[in-house]
């Protein structure tokens, strides 16, 4: 007991990654319970059909071009190049809240389209389809957020040793949600 | 380092290699005891918090016996605690539901979930694993914050005008998507549902750290299988509440929207009386009960499972024996952990399910009478000529696994879809869980609040009251829920209001006095236990020894009273497994004593 204990080193990942990890699986869970929910109701009467709003194309566009630029500004705080950083992290920022719009824009043309998608005369199919995708444009705003954050810190001071963690934890859960939006989108088009 | 990583990251002052017990003169009363990130202070948060609620629930249960016990008294001291919900020393069948609910949410959630698994997971884990803290100390906070959030709020919810939610813990619509359905459905249930959100980020905080923490803090030497099996059992609980809790919470956005926003995801062409038929169309009140239950089945293991561990390393301490079957242990644990998410319909035998998919259901449930049994096996054969020392958390800790086995055994009648037809929404399953999960679990935890209470506050609590409180409850649990067994085979359903007009059922007149009668005794006994708790905190015999039980988990290395890093210099180091008891004739080995040359080699 006396001994110097030899520091346990990197074998295991740091625990804020990890705990990142489990709680995407507990997001995962959630979105898993939902998405099985739609597919006993699908297979019960009064299932309206309808397209898919195009905007959601062109968020699946965004949120993936918003991954690169996520994995770019890791790589460029990893090799030190802390205006790039600071670029790339702001464009993941900006196209965030582009995705945050376009999903938006995709409710107002279910409306357009007289699909109701909450009130009495809403089938449930469209209240499906606006709860999950709300659901994961929540989570996307959580992300945009802590990507403000990142952005207002990078701004604020110099590069820290300690930030890369973070901001490998940070894309960790962005390249997470945009994965989420892919199945999510597949599964619009596969299922319903 | 990952061990020192998080206690710099939040908290600069620590330093592992010197001595914490100073640092106690920074810190302010807020940081100490208020918004503490020291994981032994949030256990105690959650512990007190979860009595609170335990003994509002617990009164609860006695006002609604009052009420089954004496259908015809009148109580006039009732009108004066509960105003116009007792008009005339009666209480009105609305305020007879939302107790029965409120009794239920808050012993289910707010006290064996956050009071039994927020607390000995929060004040265990760092200690047995040897880690100065939680992964994240700061989301620790939090999780406790956000749990008293839940509980503010669900309190309230007690005085709003009209009355709390009042559809069951388990909040199926329509009572609980149609305001209009009940009053309790009002506002009260807007209440149960923000509480309950809240409660869930509560869960998912805690159960995100414990998993990180088990996972990855373990200081050198603590293999996975060299851990406690209270560590293993509060992993899989763990587990068990981040991949259960988020479909809950699926279940209850799906409830807002038909609550608030008009869909139909649950709510059909109802037609309620004085109002009309509703305008929805073609929603699934099943479907709720699904996402429902794949919470609620994984839940009553998420209550249990922290109890079957504490009690394993209790039973294996006070017998001064090694746990039989460590490995079986861990194996059954985590077959109940699999099986907890497979047998959610069989709560739903009746709803209409398919037969076929029901003996599905059958099968997997009945499946889990053998990951138990194993447990039931090895709890016995670790006692089994055992040296025991008869300490009130070892008595709980014995009366845990004899209602395990007597509420276990009905299980396996309930799980029988064709027994369930007639067994289903009598008191026999009220009379199965509550000895099963509800008074098991309670024994679980007063096990170990009775084992770790020396380390938790440094002193003793007094023995002679803790006996009378341990055998005043273990026979009153039997006496209150055994005789439901005949009721419920009886076919005398749950959740009636008055039994005496029912011709069927007033020859229970008597019996349900008797319930009724126990049910104030053993609850008065449980301010024994409070008065217990309390005074010893205080005035208690002082722990003289750091290792009071002569157990070896890590625990008890550190300093009587830990500062927050739990250990002054490093952290020990770990060379065996947790129970090397009367090994080679030692009648204990540390887990921090080196392998002796001599000693023998298995394990």
């Amino acid at each position: 007991m006396t001994t110097t204990v030899p520091q346990r080193v990197s074998k295991n990942i740091h625990p804020h990654k990890f705990v990142m990890w489990v709680a995407m699986g507990g997001i995962i869970m959630m979105f898993a319970g939902l998405t099985s929910a739609y597919i006993v109701k699908k297979n019960q009467s009064s299932w309206l059909q309808f397209d898919l709003p195009i905007e959601f194309y062109y968020s699946t566009a965004v949120i993936v071009i918003s991954s690169i630029s996520m994995f770019l500004s890791a790589k460029a705080i990893k090799a030190g190049k802390f205006s790039q950083y600071k670029i790339m992290i702001s464009i993941t920022a900006m196209l965030g809240i582009i995705f945050i719009l376009l999903q938006y824009l995709g409710f107002k043309d279910l409306q357009a389209r007289n699909i109701a998608i909450v009130g009495p005369k809403s089938n449930s199919a469209a209240s499906f389809l606006f709860v999950i995708t709300f659901l994961h444009m929540m989570h996307v705003l959580g992300g945009v957020i802590a990507l403000l954050v990142f952005w207002v810190k990078a701004i604020r001071s110099s590069v820290e040793k300690s930030s890369l963690m973070s901001v490998e934890v940070m894309g960790t859960y962005w390249h997470f949600v945009g994965v989420l939006w892919i199945y999510l989108f597949l599964f619009y088009n596969w299922i319903g | 380092m990952s061990n020192e990583a998080v206690l710099h990251a939040h908290s600069g002052a620590h330093d592992g290699h010197e001595d914490h017990s100073h640092e106690h003169h920074h810190q302010s009363f807020i940081s100490k005891y208020v918004f503490s990130q020291d994981h032994k202070m949030i256990a105690k948060q959650f512990l007190i918090t979860g009595m609170v609620w335990a003994v509002l629930g617990g009164f609860m249960s006695v006002l609604f016996r009052l009420q089954l016990g004496y259908p015809d008294a009148n109580f006039p001291w009732l009108e004066t605690i509960l105003g116009k919900w007792a008009k005339g020393g009666h209480i009105s069948p609305e305020a007879y539901y939302a107790l029965v609910t409120t009794h239920g949410t808050v012993l289910v959630f707010f006290v064996l979930t956050a009071g039994l698994s927020g607390t000995f997971a929060n004040f265990l884990i760092p200690l047995q694993i040897g880690a100065r803290d939680m992964a994240s100390p700061f989301m620790n906070m939090l999780s406790y914050w956000f749990f008293f959030a839940a509980s503010i709020v669900m309190l309230s919810s007690i005085f709003v005008e009209t009355g709390p939610f009042s559809g069951g813990w388990t909040a199926y619509p329509p009572l609980s998507a149609l305001g209009d359905a009940s009053p309790g459905s009002k506002s009260g249930m807007d209440l149960w549902i923000v509480s309950m959100a809240l409660f869930v980020v509560s869960s998912l905080l805690g159960g995100l750290n414990y998993i990180a923490t088990i996972l990855n803090m373990r200081t050198k030497g603590m293999s996975m299988t060299r851990l406690p099996l209270t560590i293993w059992a509060l992993f899989f609980t763990a587990v068990l509440g981040v991949l259960s809790f988020p479909v809950l919470f699926s279940g209850f956005i799906l409830l807002i929207f038909d609550r608030n926003f008009g869909t139909s995801f649950y709510l059909s062409d109802i037609f309620i009386n004085g109002v009309g038929a509703l305008p929805n169309e073609g929603g699934s009140a099943i479907l709720y009960q699904h996402l429902f239950w794949f919470l609620g089945h994984p839940e009553v293991y998420i209550i249990l499972l922290p109890a079957m561990g504490m009690v394993s390393e209790i039973l294996s301490v006070n017998s001064r024996k090694p746990i039989f079957g460590y490995m079986a242990m861990i194996g059954s644990l985590f077959a109940i952990a699999i099986l907890a998410f497979l047998v959610w319909a069989h709560h739903m035998f009746v709803t209409g399910l398919n037969p076929f998919l029901g003996s599905v259901f059958v099968l997997l449930t009945l499946l889990i009478a053998v990951p138990s049994a194993i447990k039931v096996f090895n709890w016995l054969t670790t006692l089994w000529k055992g040296n025991i020392r008869f300490t009130p958390g070892m008595l709980f800790a014995i009366g845990f696994v004899s209602l395990f086995i007597s509420g276990g055994l009905t299980g396996i009648w309930l799980g029988n879809s064709a027994l369930d037809i007639h067994l289903h929404d009598t008191y026999f399953v009220i009379a199965h869980f509550h000895i099963v999960m509800g008074v098991a679990s309670m024994f679980g935890m007063f096990a170990g609040i009775y084992h770790w209470f020396p380390k938790m506050y440094g002193r003793f609590m007094n023995n002679t009251l803790a006996y009378i409180h341990f055998w005043v409850t273990f026979a009153g649990a039997y006496m209150i829920f055994w005789p439901m067994h005949y009721e419920g085979l009886a076919g005398m359903p749950r959740r009636y209001y008055d039994y005496s007009i029912w011709e069927s059922f007033k020859q229970f007149q008597d019996l349900n006095q008797f319930i009724s009668l126990v049910a104030m005794i053993v609850f008065a006994v449980q301010f024994l236990f409070l008065f217990n708790f309390f005074y010893s905190i205080f005035k208690g015999r002082k722990v003289t020894t750091m290792n009071p039980w002569e157990a070896n988990t890590l625990e008890w290395t550190a300093p009587i009273h830990p500062g927050h890093g739990n250990w002054p210099g490093e952290i020990p180091e770990v060379y065996r497994w947790a129970y090397d008891y009367g090994k080679d004739g030692v009648d204990f080995i540390p887990q921090t004593t080196p392998v002796g040359a001599d000693e023998s080699v298995e394990h």
